[in-house]
């Protein structure tokens, strides 16, 4: 199993890769980490004509927080630097418990936040993370950039809003609203397999303890992240009782997603597992947000 | 067309002129004749190719030769001291009969190796947990978690020496 023959082009600058993609769009891919893109060429499922190595911009390799207050994270950041850095840490603690969930240390020494998330992958956890955490990507091209929100992102199987002549260049993530906590979990064969479901939850309350908003998105139900709205909304202005937390979870794994079996997984065991998780994730969640975990 | 790069590995320096189709594991096994780097699925799952890459487990199927360039690899050549002599890993899974075939091994011993670096003391969750990456067919896992916890003893009270 080899690659079909490409060409090659390693730009040294963004400015650079940008002009390349603008010239040869459709025919050229953006070679990242190349965890998804080189198997799928080793297989010959993908044979572009051209690869555009960015792994040289090291101006996409950055996270820092903003004047406002936001996380901003450069599309070349490796996930296993993003599960140590203290920043994301601090900032984004549902990121930084659910990236070691990503694949294997081998993977996430070279897989990178925005190739993820440009992927699009729906067993993939970083593009429901990114739904979870309100964030907004930017994509560039050359002459001209503009900011997309997670939510209206990802279009569907392997689909995004990205447009040929475009990069995912970095994300912002808004700070969370005070007593926010969150939770990640999911259900693996194997750890680092692709989940059967996985689901990350983020839940705000008000002074008197009852759910000011609650945000569930679950990977691998669905040909995208799939955000449960009316189990949110179930949720909101209720304490967080067990019996709230159950009817949201019933809520969430009935109508709100429709899972494609595997010869793992049926829809059915799907729709169990998620029922299972979201219960957990919701309790985790708000245990956290009582007990004055200010951030999300 | 091919590009000239130029990689350090195992401590050595190397130039070669590779097409960028080129894999990274091919390169080391066929232009460098580093056979001890083992390929089995070739496409990043079984993780027999795992060599270290600027210090860091990396699955070397699905990285391109042209991207190792000006980078440092480490091979499972480079793990023993002198050709009569195992490294403290290689030793512990010797001795715990920790392979049958070993063609996996390579690939498990270079994914240990930095991960008993960083956590030296692991618990057997945290080893199984480590070596999830890794597809073994013989040993059923319970003698490389095995191996694994003897040379982390060992590697612990040497320390301590």
């Amino acid at each position: 199993m080899k690659p079909a023959p490409f060409e090659y082009q390693a730009p040294a600058s963004l400015e650079a890769a940008l002009d390349a993609l603008a010239r040869h769009g459709g025919d050229a891919k953006l070679l990242a980490g190349g965890q998804s893109l080189i198997p799928v060429m080793n297989f010959r499922l993908a044979e572009p004509a051209l690869l555009i190595d960015i792994n040289k911009l090291a101006e996409l390799d950055f996270i820092r927080r903003d004047e406002e207050g936001h996380l901003r994270i450069g599309a070349l950041v490796r996930q296993r630097r993003l599960e140590r850095d203290p920043l994301v840490a601090a900032m984004a603690p549902l990121l930084h418990e659910a990236v070691p969930f990503i694949a294997h240390p081998q993977i996430r020494n070279r897989g990178t936040f925005g190739g993820s998330l440009a992927h699009a992958d729906p067993a993939a956890e970083l593009p429901a993370l990114a739904v979870a955490l309100g964030a907004r990507f930017r994509l560039q091209r050359a002459g001209g950039d503009r900011w997309v929100a997670a939510e209206e992102f990802f279009a569907g199987l392997f689909a995004t809003a990205l447009e040929p002549d475009e990069m995912l260049v970095e994300a912002a993530i808004p700070p969370p609203p005070a007593r926010t906590g969150w939770a990640f979990l999911e259900v693996a064969r194997r750890h680092g397999d692709y989940a059967q479901v996985g689901v990350a939850a983020r839940v705000t309350l008000d002074d008197s303890g009852r759910c000011r908003e609650a945000r569930l998105v679950y990977l691998s139900v669905g040909d995208a992240p799939v955000v449960a709205r009316e189990a949110a909304r179930l949720l909101a202005g209720q304490q967080l009782s067990p019996e709230a937390i159950a009817a949201a979870a019933e809520k969430a794994a009935g109508d709100e997603m429709d899972p494609l079996g595997d010869i793992h997984a049926t829809p059915e065991f799907k729709r169990h597992l998620a029922r299972v998780l979201t219960r957990r994730v919701l309790q985790k969640a708000g245990e956290r947000a009582r007990n004055g975990a200010n951030l999300s | 067309m091919t590009y000239k790069i130029s990689v350090t590995v195992n401590g050595r320096a190397y130039e070669r002129d590779v097409e960028p189709r080129l894999l990274l594991s091919d390169f080391l096994r066929h232009d460098l004749a580093l056979t001890g780097t083992h390929v089995g699925c070739e496409h990043g799952v079984c993780g027999a190719c795992t060599i270290l890459f600027d210090g860091e487990p990396v699955r070397s199927c699905i990285l391109l030769a042209v991207q190792a360039d000006g980078h440092a690899l480490t091979t499972v050549e480079a793990l023993a001291p002198s050709p009569g002599e195992l490294h403290p890993l290689q030793q512990a899974f010797w001795e715990c009969h920790g392979l049958q075939c070993g063609f996996c091994t390579p690939g498990f011993l270079m994914t240990l190796v930095p991960f008993l670096e960083e956590n030296p003391d692991p618990s057997e969750a945290e080893i199984r947990q480590a070596i999830s990456g890794n597809l073994c067919r013989c040993t059923g896992y319970q003698h490389i978690v095995d191996a694994v916890k003897l040379a982390a003893e060992r590697r612990r009270q040497a320390a301590v020496e």
